[in-house]
């Protein structure tokens, strides 16, 4: 969609949020408790259960402040509307859930809705937790409010108009939010149904791995087809996988877990930071994840032979490649020891640049607390040009795609927004410069 | 095969060959023993250089990325007689104990400077996260650096 149609669709809704603000009136508040649940109240088993369930949420990747405390909010979202900060989903009473009954938590993941019953930003992904069973969402609660409590206040909110206006979420909600609990396909077995809740619901992968609309809503008519997240490009996970390596579901679920696959490679990005949480994920629902994702998967189309050494007209790319490289990636040495060969790789062969550029530039950072394969960045290194060269060459040489058009903006967004959108994952506090003997 | 790089100010040539880490061509072609090898992988910055002014690791640039640019080593930033405004921070503070990971440091630190003249402690500790020290001398460093910063 053009800028314009964009603007014109944005005047449209924001008219009709304004007119419709009667109809969207927000729901009614739900008690508040008069003391925080005690956290024997809750059995182990179940905190337990909450525990692993939340990491398929990553609620801790988006509630915890770099080098922060975790689920004590604060951190900043990004999105095209305006920065959106993290709450604190601790139980502390004045700053965070403490005195949220299970029910107003539970609303909050189905309906969107706060305790007070405010509507809340889709940045929380409701429209995908309204999938997930009250069963899960207990647990969840059970293991949120047994964390330490912090006091933490996250800064207000910076949207442009009409985002900024808490009456147009209903309309939003109204246009594109779908309540509703998961419905098991009876047609599939139960690994697959309870693949597809947690994928579809608490993992929310359609999150960041579907285009979202104008007004920031996901593409339910391209639903897996990729999209783009924090200066990183999620891949279409769906039929439209452009893998150029079948995914197996053993690979898929050790990727998960690991943040990298041999096979395949490494999870960058926001993605890290996924699969950081996923380490701790039941292995059960891990697999069942994995199954659902690859069941659905697209197969990877062939490498076309014809069209091999198309790469060789572009002598500076080949160069680089060849000097910079190769000596990894055409190397004997397997992940993690040895760069992955790029004839396999997703960033070569997928439908977006975007984290190739990201990863020449900025490199792959070490895990710090795993192993994990590491690549040095080549930000201060090479030029502009040397990077466009660079990629076209790769994508020519490993890949049958089409070449990419938007190299030039694509390298020039990604030095824009800088090492920010490489360092380490979300939540990592270890690596945060800012706790090293600072002084708060 | 042969390529120009401007070395502290200098235009040379040198003979190495392409993929040849721009370390080993400082080391070993040009006799330039300032960066040192550390990992060799990019991840401790010991070998630490300019390149237009950008902090790269030279251990892990070949020398055909760098062809016709400008490099900087800790060498062109001033001599035992007359050491530049972040040495005499960095002698000052007594920075350095087994002194390894200094030149990277220093260097670090002058790509910080080039970008931005006085850097808050944050931005410091922001700039130097790439660089690891072993003896812990890390907050003689941060004041090498804040001192050059201020002078």
């Amino acid at each position: 969609m053009n800028a314009g149609a964009a603007r014109n669709i944005l005047a449209a809704v924001a008219s009709l949020a304004l007119a419709a603000s009667c109809a969207t009136n927000e729901t009614d508040a739900l008690p508040k408790l008069d003391a925080p649940p005690r956290p024997v109240s809750f059995s182990p088993p179940l905190v337990e259960r909450g525990a692993k369930l939340a990491a398929i949420g990553d609620c801790r990747g988006c509630h915890t402040a770099q080098g922060g405390r975790a689920f004590a909010g604060g951190r900043a979202l990004e999105t095209p509307f305006g920065t959106i900060y993290a709450t604190n989903i601790t139980p502390d009473t004045k700053t965070g859930i403490g005195l949220w009954s299970e029910a107003a938590f539970r609303r909050a993941m189905h309906e969107g809705v706060d305790r007070g019953g405010h509507h809340l930003y889709p940045a929380f992904p409701y429209d995908r937790f309204t999938l997930a069973s009250d069963e899960d969402i207990r647990a969840i609660y059970a293991y949120l409010m047994t964390r330490p409590p912090v006091p933490a206040r996250h800064p207000p909110n910076r949207l442009s108009f009409p985002f900024n206006v808490r009456s147009f979420i209903g309309v939003w909600k109204a246009l594109y939010f779908h309540p509703g609990r998961w419905r098991d396909d009876p047609s599939r077995d139960a690994r697959w149904n309870r693949g597809g809740e947690l994928a579809e619901g608490l993992g929310h992968c359609g999150s960041c791995h579907s285009p979202r609309n104008a007004l920031g809503a996901e593409r339910r008519d391209r639903h897996f087809d990729g999209g783009d997240a924090e200066g990183w490009h999620a891949y279409a996970i769906g039929a439209t996988s452009q893998s150029p390596l079948a995914w197996t579901e053993d690979a898929m679920r050790g990727y998960l877990r690991d943040g990298w696959q041999a096979r395949h490679g490494v999870a960058r990005g926001p993605m890290a930071s996924v699969t950081r949480e996923l380490a701790h994920a039941d292995e059960g629902d891990l697999a069942a994840i994995a199954h659902y994702i690859v069941s659905g998967m697209g197969h990877a189309q062939e490498r076309g032979a014809g069209e091999a050494n198309a790469g060789s007209t572009n002598a500076a790319g080949e160069r680089l490649y060849r000097d910079a490289c190769a000596q990894c990636h055409d190397g004997d040495e397997p992940l993690p020891f040895g760069g992955l060969a790029l004839a396999r790789s997703i960033g070569v062969a997928g439908e977006s640049p975007r984290n190739l550029v990201n990863v020449i530039l900025y490199g792959l950072p070490a895990a710090g607390d795993r192993t994990a394969p590491i690549m040095p960045g080549y930000a201060g290194a090479m030029s502009d040009e040397q990077v466009i060269a660079l990629a076209r060459y790769l994508r020519s040489r490993f890949s049958d795609r089409p070449p990419w058009q938007d190299l030039a903006s694509v390298v020039g967004k990604a030095r824009e927004d800088g090492e920010r959108i490489a360092r380490a994952p979300a939540g990592g506090a270890g690596l945060d410069p800012a706790l090293w003997g600072a002084k708060r | 095969m042969s390529a120009r790089i401007e070395l502290n100010g200098q235009w040379r040539e040198v003979r190495s060959e392409g993929d040849t880490p721009l370390l080993y061509v400082l080391r070993d072609e040009l006799g330039l023993n300032g960066a040192k090898y550390g990992c060799g992988l990019g991840q401790c910055g010991a070998c630490t250089v300019l390149v237009d002014g950008a902090a790269v690791y030279s251990c892990v640039t070949p020398l055909a990325m760098v062809e016709g640019k400008r490099v900087t080593t800790v060498e062109g930033l001033g001599s035992v007689a007359q050491p530049g405004p972040l040495q005499r921070a960095f002698l000052e503070e007594q920075a350095a104990q087994c002194g390894f990971c200094i030149p990277g440091m220093m260097m670090r630190a002058a790509a910080l400077l080039g970008e931005d003249p006085h850097p808050d402690e944050k931005r410091i500790r922001e700039a130097l996260q790439p660089n690891l020290c072993r003896c812990g001398t890390h907050m003689r460093i941060l004041r090498a650096v804040k001192r050059a910063a201020g002078s």
